[in-house]
C-alpha cells in the first residue's frame, strides 16, 4: 500500500481512504470510562462495542470494559427494546456499577429505539442510575461521541441546587489519562478547587497491582457530576469535544462556560493560564512560570533545527488547532492540516493563524490520510505528526514521525506522558525534534555525522 | 471482582471436567448486557477475505466498520498491497434517509479509477441491511461496467455471530471459483490459514520438500488469479476448521475435490498432518519424504523445546481463542511443553469440538464457550493459571492479574505454525512466563479464590 497512492489529485466524491477519524460510539465509550464505577453499554450489535474496546485496548494497553446489548435479527425488526431492558438487569446483577452509561450505534439509530422512554421503562435498582447519548456513526466522529456523552452525563445527573460550591469544572476533551492528570495538576497549583469530566486518570493509567479492577479507583464521580451544577464556571477545553456539555450545563443549570483551546503548546497554555488568573484574580505561581520559562529556554535551544521547516499534521480538531499554533511558535510551517472529523471552525481558526503568521498552507476538515498522502507526493514535508496511521506515509516517503493523537497502538508509554501544559509542550518539542535529527544522522554524509547538535 | 456471579443463564455455556455430565453449550447468541469478547458477522467475513492481496475491501457503511478493520489483520504478502487500505463510503445521515445506493456506485467507480483493481469486494454493515441498499444488483452493474469481479459480502453485523460471517466470505469466494477442465495431481489447496507473520510460507516449503505443490491459501496471500485456480487441486488440506469448514464442503459438492483436517501447531500435530496428507493423496513417495522431514526438523528442534520444557515445570496454561480446533491443538501443544491447560474456552467451537476438548483435559478444567472478562478472570486465578493464551482484548486482563500472555491472533509478530513455529511458541511462553518484570509486582495469591 505505500507506494500505491497516485500523484494526481482527482476530488473524490464518495469513496473514503484510510479514514482519519472513526465512529461516534468509541468517543461516547471512551467519555464513560472516565466516570467512576460506570459501565458503557453499546445498544447494538456486537460488532461493533468488540471494535470499540478492542481499539481502547490497543491504544491504552489497558481493559477497556462495556457490555453490548447483542442485537440480533429480532431487535433489528421489533426494536431494541427488549434488548436494552434485559441488559440492564444482567449488568447490574452480574457487574455492579453504579452507572450505566448507554450509548446508541449506527444500528440502532437507525431502526429508530427510542431510549429516553426504554430508560424511564426499565427497572432500575435503587440507588443506580442509568443515562444514555444519541451516537449515530453516520454524523461526527469519535469526536461528537465523546461530547455527546459529556452532555449525556450532565444532562441526566447535573443540578443547580441554589448553593454554589465555588469549584471550577474541567471538560478536558477527547485528551488522554496523562493529559488529564496535567491539567488537574495545573489547577491544583493554581490553587483553584475543579471537578473534571471525565477523567480517565486513574481508569486507563490505572497501577498494576497484580489485581483485576473492574472499575479502578479513578474517575469523575457521580456526586460530582450532580454537583457540578453548583460550579462557578465551566471550563471547555476544546470547542468540538468539550463546548457541548459546557453549554448543557449553563442551559440546564446557569453555570457560565469558557471555551478555550486544548492547552497543546506554549500559547495555548498561557491563554488558559491566563484565562484562569483573570477569572479568579489569583497569580499565575512559580512553579509553572518556571515551567514556562524552561519551555522557552528549549525552544530557543533548538530553534535552528525547527525554523522554516515544513510539517503536515492529522488529527482530532481540537489537537491539530492548538498543535498548529505550535508548529509556528517554533517556526515552522503547518504545511497541510487535515482532520477527518466535518466542521467548518477548524479551518477556520487555523487559517486566521497562518495568515497572522504570513503562511500558507492546505487547512481542511472531512479528509483522509490518502489526501494528506497525495498532497505529500507532490510537495514533501519536514515532519509529519499524526497517529499510528500515519507510518505508512512517513515510511513510504521517508518523513520524520512523531505520534500524535488516537490511536496509537504501535508504541508504548504515551499514555503515561502528557502532551498538554507547558511540561507536554517540552516533551512534544523533544519529540519532533529528535525525529528530524535522528534522520539527518541517518542519512547523512559520513563526514557530516556529529557527535554535537 | 472475584466474587462476581456467574448470571444464571450463563451456567450451561461453563463446565468443569469430570464433575459434569451435561454436554457444554454453545453455538447460541450471546446474552444481552454481557461483555463479551466476541465480533461480529462483518468481522467475521472481513477476517476471511482481508488476506487476499490484490482486493480492494469496500465497506459500505458508516466510518467505524471499515476504520476498525483497516490492516488489522498481520497476514503478509508476496505481491499487492491493496489490501491493506481501509476503502469505506462513510454513509452520512442523508445517505441512510434516502439509501446509500448511487453512493456505493460512485465510490466503486473512484476505486477503480484510482486503482484498477481486477477484485473488489462490498461489505454491507448493519445499517445497510436495515436500508436495504440493493448490493447485489449494485455489484452486477459495476462489474459489467468496469469488466472486473465486485462480489457484495451480505456481512450486516446483526444476522448472527461471527461463524455467519464466516459463511457470507465462503460464499464470496465460491463465486469467484470457475472449473477449469483441469486437475492436477499432487496438488493441494490450503484452507483456514491466513498467512499471519508469514505462516502458510512455512507449510508451503514443508509441502514443496514433500514433492506436493501448493495450490492456492484460503485465504493467505492469495490472489484473484490464483484463487480462480482452485478447483484444479485434488486435495484441500484444513486448519482453522471455524471459518473453512463451509467452503471445503462446498468444494466437496461443486468440484469433487476431497478434505482432511489438519493443524500445524506443534511437534505432534505438524508430524501428524504432514503424514495424513501424504496417505490422503496416496502418495508414496510423499510419505517417505515426509518421515525425513520430520525426523530431521523434530531431532532439530526436541532439544530446544525440552530446554524449555525444564522451565515450565508446574506451570498451568489457560487457553481463551476464537475457534474449537485452536484450542484442541493448544491443548497438545502445552503437553508438549511440559505444562497442563486448566481452564479452556472459545469464541465460537463447535459441540465436536468441545468434546474432543472434554476428552484431552484433565479431571477439573474448566471449559467455557463465550466468556466474558469477569469469568475469565475468575477463572483463570480460580486454577491458578500462569499463562494466558488469547486475543487483543485479554492481554491486559491477564497482565493485570500478573499473568504471562501470548497472543494467538492477529497481534501475533512471530509465526506459530510448524517446527519454526514451535519453537517460537516456546520461546514466547519462556519470554512471558520467566520475565523478571512479574518479581515487581506485590505478591498475590492465586490458589485459593472461588
Ligand atoms: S460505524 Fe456504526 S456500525 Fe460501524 S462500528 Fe461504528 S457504530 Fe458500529
Ligand atoms: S455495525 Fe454491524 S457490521 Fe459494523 S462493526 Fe458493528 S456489528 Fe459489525
Amino acid at each position: 500500500m505505500l507506494d500505491a497512492t497516485p500523484k494526481e489529485i482527482v476530488e473524490r466524491k464518495a469513496l473514503r481512504i484510510n479514514p482519519a477519524k472513526t465512529c461516534q460510539p468509541v468517543g461516547a465509550m471512551y467519555a464513560a470510562l472516565g466516570v467512576h464505577n460506570c459501565l458503557p453499554h453499546s445498544h447494538g450489535s456486537q460488532g461493533c462495542c468488540s471494535y470499540h474496546r478492542t481499539v481502547l485496548s490497543r491504544h491504552f494497553k489497558e481493559p477497556a470494559m462495556a457490555s453490548s446489548s447483542s442485537f440480533t435479527e429480532g431487535a433489528s425488526v421489533f426494536g431494541g427494546g427488549a434488548n436494552i431492558k434485559t441488559a440492564v438487569k444482567n449488568i447490574f446483577a452480574l457487574y455492579d456499577p453504579d452507572i450505566i452509561a448507554v450509548h446508541t450505534t449506527c444500528l440502532s439509530e437507525t431502526i429508530g429505539d427510542d431510549l429516553p422512554t426504554y430508560i424511564r421503562e426499565m427497572e432500575i435498582p435503587e440507588g443506580k442510575l442509568v443515562i444514555h447519548a444519541n451516537t449515530p456513526s453516520y454524523q461526527g466522529s469519535h469526536i461528537t461521541g465523546f461530547a455527546s456523552m459529556v452532555k449525556g452525563f450532565i444532562n441526566y445527573l447535573s443540578l443547580n441546587s441554589g448553593v454554589p460550591n465555588g469549584n471550577f469544572n474541567i471538560i478536558p476533551g477527547f485528551v488522554g489519562p496523562a493529559d488529564m492528570r496535567e491539567i488537574k495538576r495545573i489547577f491544583k497549583v493554581m490553587g483553584i478547587p475543579y471537578t473534571m469530566l471525565p477523567d480517565t486518570s486513574g481508569v486507563l493509567d490505572a497501577p498494576n497491582t497484580g489485581k483485576y479492577k473492574m472499575y479502578p479507583k479513578g474517575g469523575t464521580k457521580i456526586e460530582e457530576i450532580v454537583d457540578a451544577g453548583n460550579a462557578a464556571l465551566t471550563v471547555a477545553l476544546g470547542s468540538y469535544a468539550s463546548e457541548m456539555g459546557a453549554k448543557e450545563l449553563e442551559k440546564k443549570c446557569k453555570v457560565p462556560f469558557i471555551t478555550l483551546k486544548t492547552p497543546i503548546g506554549i500559547d495555548a497554555t498561557d491563554e488558559l493560564l491566563m484565562s484562569l488568573a483573570k477569572q479568579t484574580g489569583k497569580e499565575i505561581p512559580a512553579e509553572l512560570e518556571e515551567e514556562r520559562g524552561q519551555l522557552v529556554d528549549l525552544m530557543i535551544d533548538s530553534q535552528q533545527y525547527f525554523q522554516g521547516r515544513k510539517a503536515a499534521l492529522v488529527g482530532d480538531p481540537d489537537e491539530m488547532i492548538a498543535l498548529s499554533q505550535f508548529i509556528i511558535a517554533l517556526g515552522m510551517i503547518p504545511q497541510y492540516v487535515v482532520t477527518g472529523t466535518p466542521g467548518s471552525a477548524f479551518a477556520r481558526e487555523i487559517t486566521a493563524m497562518m495568515q497572522e503568521a504570513g503562511l500558507e498552507g492546505i487547512v481542511k476538515a472531512e479528509k483522509d490520510f490518502f489526501d494528506v498522502h497525495q498532497w505529500i507526493k507532490n510537495e514533501n514535508v519536514d515532519l509529519l505528526i499524526s497517529n499510528t496511521y500515519g507510518k505508512f506515509i512517513a515510511r513510504a516517503e521517508d518523513i520524520p514521525f512523531v505520534r500524535f493523537g488516537f490511536p496509537v497502538m504501535d508504541r508504548y508509554g504515551h499514555n503515561y506522558n502528557p502532551v498538554v501544559g507547558y511540561k507536554g509542550a517540552m516533551f512534544l518539542l523533544e519529540q519532533m525534534c529528535n525525529a528530524m535529527l535522528d534522520k539527518e544522522d541517518r542519512e547523512c554524509a559520513e563526514e557530516d555525522l556529529e557527535v554535537v547538535r | 471482582m472475584g466474587e462476581a456471579l456467574v448470571v444464571s443463564d450463563r451456567e450451561e455455556f461453563i463446565t468443569t471436567k469430570g464433575r459434569q455430565k451435561q454436554p457444554i453449550k454453545c453455538d447460541a447468541d450471546s446474552i444481552a448486557g454481557c461483555v463479551s469478547q466476541r465480533a461480529c458477522v462483518y468481522c467475521g467475513a472481513r477476517v476471511v477475505l482481508n488476506p487476499i492481496t490484490d482486493a480492494a475491501h469496500l465497506v459500505h457503511g458508516p466510518i467505524g466498520c471499515a476504520s476498525y478493520t483497516w490492516d488489522i489483520r498481520g497476514s503478509l504478502s508476496s505481491g499487492s498491497e491493496l489490501y491493506r487500505n481501509a476503502f469505506s463510503t462513510d454513509l452520512q445521515e442523508e445517505d441512510v434517509i434516502f439509501g446509500g445506493g448511487k453512493k456505493l456506485t460512485a465510490a466503486i467507480d473512484e476505486l477503480v479509477g484510482k486503482y484498477q483493481p481486477k477484485l473488489i469486494f462490498v461489505y454491507s454493515t448493519c445499517i445497510v441491511g436495515v436500508i436495504g441498499d440493493d448490493l447485489n444488483a449494485i455489484c452486477k452493474a459495476a462489474a459489467l461496467k468496469h469488466e472486473i469481479e465486485v462480489i457484495p459480502v451480505q456481512s450486516s453485523g446483526f444476522i448472527g455471530n461471527k461463524s455467519a460471517g464466516y459463511r457470507a466470505a465462503c460464499d464470496a469466494i465460491l463465486q469467484l471459483l470457475q472449473p477449469t477442465g483441469i486437475k492436477k495431481a499432487n496438488s493441494i489447496n490450503y484452507l483456514g490459514d491466513y498467512n499471519l507473520a508469514g505462516e502458510a510460507w512455512i507449510i508451503e516449503s514443508y509441502l514443496r520438500e514433500m514433492g506436493i505443490e501448493l495450490n492456492v491459501v484460503f485465504t493467505g496471500d492469495s490472489s484473484s488469479e490464483k484463487l480462480k485456480t482452485a478447483t484444479q487441486a485434488s486435495l484441500n488440506i484444513m486448519q482453522c476448521a471455524g471459518s473453512t469448514n463451509y467452503l471445503a464442503g462446498k468444494m466437496e459438492e461443486l468440484y469433487h475435490i476431497p478434505y482432511i483436517r489438519v493443524s500445524f501447531l506443534g511437534l505432534q500435530d505438524t508430524a501428524d498432518s504432514l503424514r495424513q496428507i501424504a496417505a490422503a493423496l496416496g502418495n508414496e513417495e510423499a510419505a517417505r519424504k515426509a518421515e525425513i522431514l520430520i525426523a530431521r526438523e523434530s531431532a532439530r528442534i526436541q532439544p530446544v523445546i525440552d530446554k524449555y520444557r525444564r522451565k515450565f515445570a508446574g506451570k498451568k496454561a489457560a487457553v481463551y481463542v476464537g475457534g474449537g480446533f485452536k484450542a484442541i491443538s493448544l491443548i497438545k501443544q502445552f503437553r508438549e511443553l511440559g505444562m497442563e491447560v486448566v481452564m479452556i474456552g472459545t469464541q465460537t467451537g463447535r459441540k465436536e469440538e468441545y468434546e474432543t476438548i472434554n476428552s484431552l483435559v484433565a479431571d477439573g478444567t474448566v471449559i467455557l464457550d463465550d466468556a466474558n472478562p469477569a469469568e475469565l478472570e475468575r477463572f483463570m486465578t480460580k486454577q491458578g493459571a500462569n499463562l494466558l493464551v488469547g486475543g487483543v482484548k485479554e492481554r491486559p486482563l491477564a497482565y493485570k492479574l500478573g499473568i504471562a500472555f501470548i497472543d494467538h491472533n492477529h497481534d501475533r509478530k512471530h509465526p506459530l505454525s510448524g517446527y519454526v513455529g514451535a519453537v517460537n511458541f516456546a520461546r514466547e511462553v519462556y519470554s512471558t512466563l520467566c520475565s523478571p518484570v512479574w518479581n515487581y509486582l506485590p505478591d498475590h495469591d492465586r490458589g485459593d479464590v472461588v
